[in-house]
């Protein structure tokens, strides 16, 4: 294919507009920008927080002051001004939702227009969802019909008012507050977010997904998921992200933490789709985000399944600390970037029991001038025996201006291991574009095609509403960048 | 069905295709013949629209139509299918997703809906008999793993899901053991109407043993040097390119 015309088709399609950038015009109850101990305290009180919950922010902040943003990443980023950000924003509604008529017609609208519908009527009868939009939670569905199997799903600060014992017990014990820059901001200013607990033997009966969305502007999203998961217990839950589209950068800083007991089970899919930024690569929002968790029990089995096609920067690694004897992990990850967008992201497994198994299968997809970096840590611990862990990073490149680069860190304490690392990259060929071309096919749908299959190992991790959403999103976000 | 009229074509500025001139009606079997390096396979990716090669002179038409500015995939719709010389993996696409997509735009093409899952099912599996391939392969993807000769009866699979008009088969015999040259070869046969016409691109008479021709052309530097009957094939075979060349001062 002709340089010239490659480029054409290149610049064409990549260019298909985000379709989730709107504003809602809705009133929201914010604190002004800026952070100081103050900010955090009337936080706090807004919330209306146990004291325990006081003390865990101010400690964060005061260490998260000592520390500097982490530069060891493959991005370039420019200097963000922490006292320039909105710290708490929420959609101002009436005071408690006994129902779904008392959710703001406005926010319902809005997500209806996600495709999220907040009537549980209308909701795939299998899939629970807890909605927060920028800083607090609107709506969990389905709290009854788990409740009654013992299952708590809700928003993270109706578990604090509720289930304070729980929180205190779990909150930073897998993300610790000095964990990380990002890690210590958020837990001083999380506003929101999900908690699930699934009590011991109880396979959850439904799917428990979260929609996070953020609206407002200058806000930062600071969310907390916490999932505990009792001996034989399972759970499959899933998150979601947009954010409208606009010039100024958004930051969003979140943390997830599970807990996974003895022979308990839990699957954590994500659809990260925060707004990208434009062709140029102005706006879009900024991604650092801790997710861990630990099979503290024995045989216990975490899996990661991701599709990241958003953000202007991603910053993440969710990662397992394998704990318990016989314990496995899994991460499966397709990340996309596409224009300017940069994404540094990949997964750490922490091996400390005995015969403990973990698999990272990790496909980046670039195009545009983007970066796309994959940066993982295989650890196995001195006492740890028989541990196992086969990596694959596999990097597909549209087109001739992006890059593709691969961290792998391997850190094995103990002979008995065996660590597999496989990585391979790849261009789509103007030869395999050709092929479909002759059989009928044009070039956008030759690439929709071939990414899918690229992207398939990961795809079929995933529950099938999320499944589909993820391969629409793929196309979506490559059509026609040709390499 | 297809005309070409004095055809010139290049590479990076070097003219492969010195002016072909080449007629050939519906139901026909024209074979073109010719050393290493004659510009066969040039011929071939031209008339499936590969832009690789710039024409600089002369032209194409097909069924009326002129080709050259139709992009590959509008040529595969109206009814142009290469049987490629060495067919392209694609991993990650399953066979059947991949057929199922080109039999739609082609469907589409046409003004028809696209074929319910198990109209499609049953037409994998009418062809696959046709063509004797195994589900085996047309389980995986796209000629990924596959033999050369698992490649080569690939390409004739997708002939006939895909009916062409005009099917241009460039050197599908080479790299096929006897057995799959007689499967393909018949593979061919069986697609072969009154309406639908074929070119068969190769070395070696071999193919042409199974696959019998109404004409044999020798493409010999970039020209079309000779043309006649099936009995010409039989003669190249017995006396090699060499005369050929002699003849055209080579």
């Amino acid at each position: 294919m002709a340089k010239e015309e490659q480029d054409k088709i290149l610049d064409e399609v990549t260019q298909s507009d985000y379709k989730y950038g709107f504003v809602t015009d809705i009133e929201n109850d914010d604190i002004g920008r800026g952070l100081s101990e103050d900010v955090i305290r009337m936080i706090s009180a807004k919330k209306n927080e146990p004291e325990f919950m006081l003390e865990f922010r101010l400690k964060a902040y005061r260490h998260w002051l000592t520390m500097k943003m982490p530069e060891w990443a493959y991005l370039k980023i420019p200097e963000i001004n922490y006292q320039d950000i909105i710290y708490y924003s929420a959609p101002k509604q009436k005071a408690k939702l006994e129902s779904m008529d008392d959710v703001d017609p406005e926010i319902r609208a809005t997500f209806d227009k996600l495709g999220i519908p907040l009537d549980e009527q209308k909701l795939l009868s299998n899939v629970a969802v807890d909605v927060v939009m920028d800083s607090s939670s609107v709506k969990t569905t389905f709290k009854q019909a788990l409740a009654e199997k013992g299952v708590i799903f809700c928003s993270f600060s109706d578990a604090v008012q509720e289930h304070p014992d729980l929180i205190q017990e779990y909150m930073g014990t897998v993300v610790p507050i000095q964990d990380n820059f990002f890690a210590a901001l958020n837990s001083a200013v999380f506003s929101d977010g999900s908690f699930v607990y699934i009590p011991k033997g109880v396979r959850c009966p439904m799917e428990l997904s979260t929609y996070f969305r953020i609206n407002a502007e200058n806000t930062g999203q600071f969310e907390r998921t916490l999932i505990v998961c009792e001996d034989e217990s399972y759970v499959s839950y899933l998150e979601g992200c947009t954010a409208p589209m606009r010039d100024e950068n958004q930051l969003h800083a979140a943390i997830v933490e599970i807990i996974v007991k003895d022979n308990a089970e839990v699957k954590y899919s994500t659809v990260q789709n925060w707004y990208p930024g434009n062709k140029e690569g102005l706006g879009g929002i900024y991604n650092f985000v801790t997710k861990r968790g630990i099979c503290e029990g024995k045989n216990a089995k975490l899996m990661w399944a991701q599709v990241e096609t958003g953000s202007a920067v991603t910053w993440k690694y969710p990662s397992t600390i394998l704990k318990g004897d016989g314990s496995s992990s899994e991460f499966y990850s397709v990340a996309v970037t596409n224009n300017h967008q940069q994404a540094d992201t990949g997964s750490k497994m922490i091996h400390i029991g005995n015969n403990t198994k973990s698999t990272i299968i990790s496909k980046g997809i670039s195009a545009g001038k983007s970066s796309n970096s994959y940066r993982g840590l295989v650890k196995v611990t001195k006492n740890c025996e028989g541990a196992r862990n086969f990596s694959q990073c596999d990097s597909l490149l549209l087109g001739d201006k992006c890059g593709a680069h691969t961290f792998p860190y391997l850190e094995i304490g103990n002979k008995s291991a065996k660590v597999e690392h496989e990585a391979t990259t790849s261009k789509i060929g103007e030869d395999q574009i050709f092929y479909c071309n002759q059989r009928g096919i044009s070039t956008e749908d030759a690439i929709g095609l071939i990414v899918n299959g690229y992207a398939k190992e990961v795809i079929n991790k995933m529950p099938m509403e999320f499944a589909v959403e993820a391969q629409k999103l793929l196309a979506i976000s490559l059509e026609g960048s040709v390499g | 069905m297809l005309s070409i009229k004095n055809l010139h074509v290049s590479i990076d500025g070097k003219e492969i295709l010195k002016g072909i001139n080449l007629e050939i009606k519906p139901g026909e079997v024209h074979a073109i013949m010719g050393p290493n390096g004659a510009g066969k396979s040039t011929l071939a990716s031209v008339l499936a629209g590969r832009d690789l090669y710039e024409v600089t002179e002369g032209e194409i038409t097909f069924q009326g139509k002129n080709i050259l500015d139709m992009a590959p995939e509008d040529r595969a719709k109206e009814g142009i299918f290469l049987g490629f010389q060495y067919p392209i993996e694609i991993p990650g696409v399953s066979t059947v997703n991949f057929m199922k997509t080109a039999v739609n735009e082609h469907r589409k093409h046409k003004g028809l809906d696209p074929l319910t899952a198990s109209d499609f099912l049953k037409l994998m599996r009418d062809k696959k008999a046709l063509v004797e391939i195994d589900s085996k392969l047309t389980n995986r993807s796209v000629n990924e793993g596959f033999s050369g000769g698992e490649k080569k009866k690939n390409e004739i699979f997708q002939m006939a899901m895909l009916e062409p008009k005009l099917a241009v088969l460039d050197e599908t015999d080479s790299g096929l053991d006897i057995d799959a040259l007689r499967i393909v070869a018949n593979g061919v046969n069986k697609l072969k109407t009154a309406d639908n016409s074929t070119i068969v691109i190769t070395h070696y008479q071999r193919l042409l043993d199974y696959i019998i021709p109404d004409v044999v052309h020798v493409l010999f530097d970039g020209r079309i040097v000779k043309t006649a009957g099936k009995e010409l094939a039989l003669e190249l075979e017995e006396k090699g390119y060499d005369w050929i060349k002699e003849e055209n001062g080579k």
